[in-house]
């Protein structure tokens, strides 16, 4: 009865944790990770036809989950759009936001924001009908272009027509799923967006075999998750759950073999990674096999990777830019100890 | 001499039947006559092919889009989700739930309508006060047992019936207070009132949902955070109140001004008078308004999809971007508006009728 | 009635025996009308100044504690985006100020086209519904009940996802009379003003002039020596006419802008985006709907005497209309009709659905994502709406006002 009338006075507003209170602490106390997600980017978050939301984005939430409550099953998703997301993640409604985000200068510093790492290395390109048999951007002089409305997407290919002397004409939408299909019905010449959500929503398309993408990659689209300013802590604990990830993979600990070898391994790096030595999670105010938790749960970055985006997945994207830095790609995990 | 009534003849053949009707209503002039043609012949020439599309070349069983070769309209594509159209994304195994409040809803509303029901009163003071409650804790759940269910699976026919109805049941208060604060002899009371109402009334209510879905949060302390939902719940409710209280003026007005002086002099104050006296017999002249202003708002509801609220409409566009069913968008529209047409059409009706019995009552007394 | 309640009212007082004063003349404070209300005004008015220093106070320590940027900065920084349709310059180059410029013509564009088609439509529905051919009345009463019973939005989507979309590519574009259909739109020839142009345009100004000078001299005339005057045809003689012999005598200063399909689209030309299609059709079809409604219970609302005694002085059945019916039921048709256009204009928002570039759309919608200042952006969007609205009212008050002069 007693919770009863709690939800009756209540009535969905939820009050979460005082000023004093950091997210860790709400986060424990909720017993949910609160994670802001797009309504929809296969590969990045999308729900299943079961209502389960899977992603590489997706992972990053069941990560920290899984580091600060030891279930990665333990996550709220709130389907964000464009608009709302970093509203929504300033006022508390989410903990973090994980949603295809490109890393800028204004959003770091003037929206009260923290970009907590690059989980995925993103550039704009275009897709194009393939009978008209286009090879180059520069021959996209006088084209109608889709594309998301607010996004850097949006900006960079104004720029990007304007110094090269070419017209276009944009037309916009709110979602990138409305340019998507407005593209595929002939509204506009071309679509564009982050390379690896075009190849998403190409899958979607009536006839995928029918678009392709031009070559050339006109920006840079460093995508991760963001965190409210002002609380270091948790920023650390987000930041070093993709970077757990990322030594994981690195010293070649995957969910399968990580019990084994928590068991057996000498390798002080592994022992560090897994908390049986070193740092430990003190520091960032978890327990001590939060990392241990991440890589038996969810897995590293590289077998993330391929479950939602790569060879495993319908989208089949070489790892390209999101190899580890030792297979030549960026993704690059500092040293844990 | 002998007079005998001649048995009467009967009207010309011209002017009875369906010769005389057409004659009549039809053909009365060369310009009608050349009119009834033209609009004929367009009702033909559009009416045909549609009704072929409609009824006869259209599929109605099947479970994929294979089902679909008669190249009429293919309702295989909405059958195969009534179940979104009018859940949302709610748990298979609780639509018992959104049955049962939508059948007590019904019940209670059919009670309230139906001439010969007894207790009609104490009836709305349940569907106003005490249903809302009962309707909260059947979809929320988390509560008596039940499994809760977070809002943001809500959707489809129930959530836009959800949006309407707590807009309105919430909305009504407020413009009751608003009307008699415009009504009032206090100016600051007066001019409180009036600018609010002017203020909502003169915006859009896609800047209202805006507001309430990206400014809300920051109005509030750091840690309280509203459900988005809840965030729209109470944009639709401020910007309706003052629609609202608009039509309760109207009704107020229609009091006679002698109700009001007979009840001050009676020694009544002026909540007595107001409650015991005014609101009574207004209310009742109001209900036409109060039902249009609904019908308003429920067609308005389809508006939280800019938002990312999945109410029906919402979910026909999700539903038109299914890559198993890319094509079918004019089945899934028309069956959406067919929805939104009978709750309003019939709503409508009902506010006619009402209309008409509450005028007749005036120009009796 | 009422005076022998107010009469009973009094005799308590009237007990009260002379010379003798009532215990206590001064009622309690609480009890005076005029003090009670004015306590109460004023814990209102705390009350208001609460809650708003609640929320102002609220809103400035949160966007200072998470660092967010504040103030009216943005409007002079550049926007960088492109926009797809704008009835004066624009370009990547342009102020966010100058977004809100074009997303509020584009707003007033597609508010006053659409309340031309449905003021037209509308009437004509409204008239339509009264009429005696069967038909033609049930006609226009299903059309009514049909399209004011679904919502505006479901039917912007319908004329823009179903009907445009389904339109052909470019190159297999429908053609007619030199003009272009496809799904990129309706393309036309524009007309270009040449040299002496200027000629016709003062042509136009003075033909306007010219004939608001002849209607208030023959109104003048008419009421001293009750002599009519072809108003009508002078009026139609000057405005259409003299300009026409200007543009004649300026050696026809008007060519053509013939589109021409090369690479993707039509170059040249007036494009006329499927969006404003889509989102006038919609406004037009919505709203005809309700001025139909309104429009038939004008004319029902002028009394059926009036036509009778005005066929009874012989007047012709087209002088009646004009003469008797029409400017009565106009006193009843215009203040809804106002409100009407007031919400097509406000309904005019729902274009951020299909990404017409409207204030809503270019500026609460682009502006906001890409410089995250909700509070001002939303506060702009809408205290512009509110003064579109205010206007109207205003422009009611004096109508109302005008009417009610002319009564007699």
């Amino acid at each position: 009865m007693k919770k009863t009338l709690i939800t009756a006075s209540a009535l969905m507003v939820a009050v979460s944790g005082s000023v004093m209170a950091g997210t860790l602490d709400t986060v424990k106390e909720r017993g949910a990770v609160q994670c802001g997600v797009t309504s929809g980017v296969p590969g990045f978050s999308v729900p299943d036809d079961k209502g389960n939301w899977k992603g590489i984005d997706v992972d990053m939430c069941r990560a920290l989950a899984a580091a600060v409550l030891g279930d990665n099953t333990k996550v709220k998703y709130v389907p964000l759009t464009a608009k709302e997301r970093f509203t929504a993640l300033v006022s508390g409604e989410v903990d973090v936001l994980s949603r295809v985000t490109t890393w800028t200068q204004t959003r770091d510093t003037q929206l009260g924001i923290n970009f907590a790492g690059v989980n995925y290395y993103d550039g704009q390109g275009f897709l194009v009908k393939k009978e008209l048999g286009l090879k180059s951007v520069k021959e996209l002089d006088g084209a109608t272009v889709c594309v998301q409305s607010g996004t850097t997407t949006e900006l960079n290919l104004s720029d990007y027509f304007r110094t090269h002397g070419l017209s276009f004409t944009p037309v916009v939408f709110d979602t990138n799923d409305q340019a998507a299909s407005s593209f595929d019905s002939g509204r506009c010449d071309a679509f564009t967006t982050d390379l690896s959500q075009a190849a998403g929503l190409r899958t979607r398309m009536k006839d995928p075999s029918s678009v392709g993408a031009l070559p050339e990659v006109i920006s840079k689209e460093p995508l991760g998750p963001v965190v409210r300013q002002g609380d270091d802590q948790w920023f650390n604990i987000v930041k070093w759950t993709h970077n757990a990830m990322l030594n994981a993979e690195e010293l070649g600990l995957t969910s399968a073999n990580v019990d084994a070898k928590k068991a057996e391994s000498k390798d002080p790096n592994v022992k560090r990674l897994l908390g049986l030595d070193g740092p430990k999670g003190k520091g960032l105010g978890l327990a001590d096999d939060w990392a241990y938790q991440i890589v038996k749960q969810v897995g590293n970055y590289g077998e993330s990777y391929e479950r939602n985006l790569g060879s495993g997945s319908p989208l089949g994207l070489e790892r390209g830019l999101n190899a580890l830095w030792n297979q030549g790609g960026l993704q690059y995990g500092p040293p844990m100890r | 001499m002998k007079y005998e009534t001649q048995p009467t003849l009967p009207a010309p053949a011209s002017t009875i039947g369906l010769v005389g009707w057409a004659r009549k209503h039809l053909f009365s002039g060369p310009v009608n006559s050349i009119a009834t043609l033209l609009i004929g012949y367009l009702l033909i020439t559009l009416l045909t092919p549609s009704i072929q599309w409609l009824f006869i070349d259209s599929d109605w069983v099947g479970s994929s889009r294979d089902a679909c070769t008669s190249g009429g309209a293919c309702w295989v594509f909405i059958s195969n989700r009534l179940d979104q159209f009018f859940y949302g994304f709610y748990p298979e195994a609780e639509y018992w739930r959104l049955n049962l409040a939508f059948v007590l809803l019904l019940a209670s509303i059919i009670w309230l309508i139906m001439p010969q029901t007894p207790k009609k009163g104490l009836m709305a003071i349940f569907l106003l006060l005490v249903y809302p409650v009962i309707a909260f804790f059947l979809l929320y759940g988390n509560s008596f047992g039940l499994e809760q269910v977070e809002t943001h699976l809500w959707g489809g026919l129930s959530l836009t019936l959800v949006l309407a109805g707590v807009g309105i049941v919430a909305s009504l208060p407020l413009g009751i207070l608003l009307a008699l604060g415009r009504q009032s002899e206090m100016p600051i009371v007066r001019s409180v009132c009036v600018i609010f109402i002017e203020i909502w009334r003169g915006v859009p209510l896609i800047t209202v949902l805006f507001m309430a879905s990206v400014m809300l949060p920051l109005f509030f302390p750091e840690g309280m955070s509203f459900d988005k939902l809840l965030r729209a719940l109470i944009g639709i409710t401020l910007f309706q109140s003052a629609y609202m209280a608009e039509v309760i003026r109207g009704g107020l007005q229609a009091i006679s001004k002698g109700q009001y002086e007979a009840a001050d002099a009676l020694g009544l104050g002026y909540w007595q008078k107001m409650i015991l006296i005014i609101m009574p017999q207004a209310l009742k002249l109001m209900i036409p308004g109060i039902v249009n202003t609904f019908i308003a708002l429920f067609k308005d509801t389809s508006l939280v999809l800019i938002i990312g609220l999945f109410d029906i409409l919402a979910i026909g566009q999700a539903a038109n971007q299914d890559p198993d069913w890319i094509g079918y968008s004019n089945e899934s529209y028309i069956f959406v508006a067919l929805m939104f047409w009978i709750f309003c059409f019939s709503m409508s009706r009902y506010s006619m009728h009402l209309e008409k019995k509450l005028h007749t009552g005036h120009s009796n007394r | 009635m009422s005076s022998d309640i107010s009469n009973s009212g009094n005799t308590p007082q009237d007990n009260v025996p002379k010379g003798q004063l009532p215990p206590e003349s001064k009622p309690k404070f609480w009890n005076d009308p005029r003090k009670r209300s004015l306590l109460f005004q004023i814990l209102l008015l705390c009350g208001i100044g609460m809650v708003f220093y609640t929320i102002i106070n609220n809103t400035l320590t949160n966007l200072d504690q998470r660092g967010i940027t504040t103030g009216f900065d943005f409007i002079s920084e550049k926007a960088g985006f492109g926009i797809s349709m704008s009835l004066v310059e624009f370009t990547a180059e342009s102020t966010y100020g100058w977004v809100f410029v074009i997303g509020l013509l584009n707003t007033i564009l597609v508010a006053v086209l659409g309340i031309i088609g449905a003021t037209i439509l509308g009437f004509i529905l409204g008239v339509a519904r009264l009429s005696d051919n069967w038909l033609i009345s049930k006609f226009s009463a299903v059309y009514i009940e049909t399209f004011r019973n679904i919502p505006l939005l479901l039917q912007i989507f319908f004329w823009y996802f179903a009907v445009l979309r389904a339109l052909p590519q470019p190159r297999q574009s429908i053609e007619f009379l030199g003009t272009f259909l496809n799904n990129r739109g309706f393309i036309t020839p524009a007309p270009v003003a040449g040299e002496g142009f200027g000629l016709v345009v003062i042509a136009l100004i003075v033909g306007i002039l010219a004939s608001w000078l002849t209607v208030r001299w023959a109104h003048k005339r008419q009421d001293e020596s009750g002599k009519q005057f072809p108003i009508l045809w002078t009026c139609v003689g000057l405005v259409v006419g003299l300009p026409l012999l200007a543009f004649f005598a300026a050696g026809m200063p008007i060519s053509l802008d013939h589109p021409e399909l090369k690479g993707f689209n039509f170059r040249g030309g007036l494009t006329i985006i499927p969006e404003l299609i889509a989102l006038w059709l919609a406004l037009t079809i919505y709203t005809a709907a309700f001025i139909g409604e309104t429009v038939r219970a004008g004319i029902l609302a002028v009394s059926h005497g009036q036509t009778e005694a005005a066929s009874a002085l012989g007047l012709s059945k087209g002088r009646v209309l004009r003469f008797i019916v029409i400017p009565q039921a106009m006193r009843v048709i215009i203040p809804p009709l106002t409100s009407q256009y007031l919400n097509l204009t406000k309904n005019s928002s729902l274009a951020t659905a299909i990404g017409y570039p409207d204030l809503v759309n270019v500026f609460a919608g682009t502006t906001l994502n890409q410089t995250g200042q909700a509070i001002e952006v939303i506060a702009m969007t809408m205290a512009l709406y509110l003064t579109l609205s205010l206007l109207t009212s205003l422009f009611m008050n004096w109508y109302n006002a005008k009417m009610q002069l002319s009564e007699r």
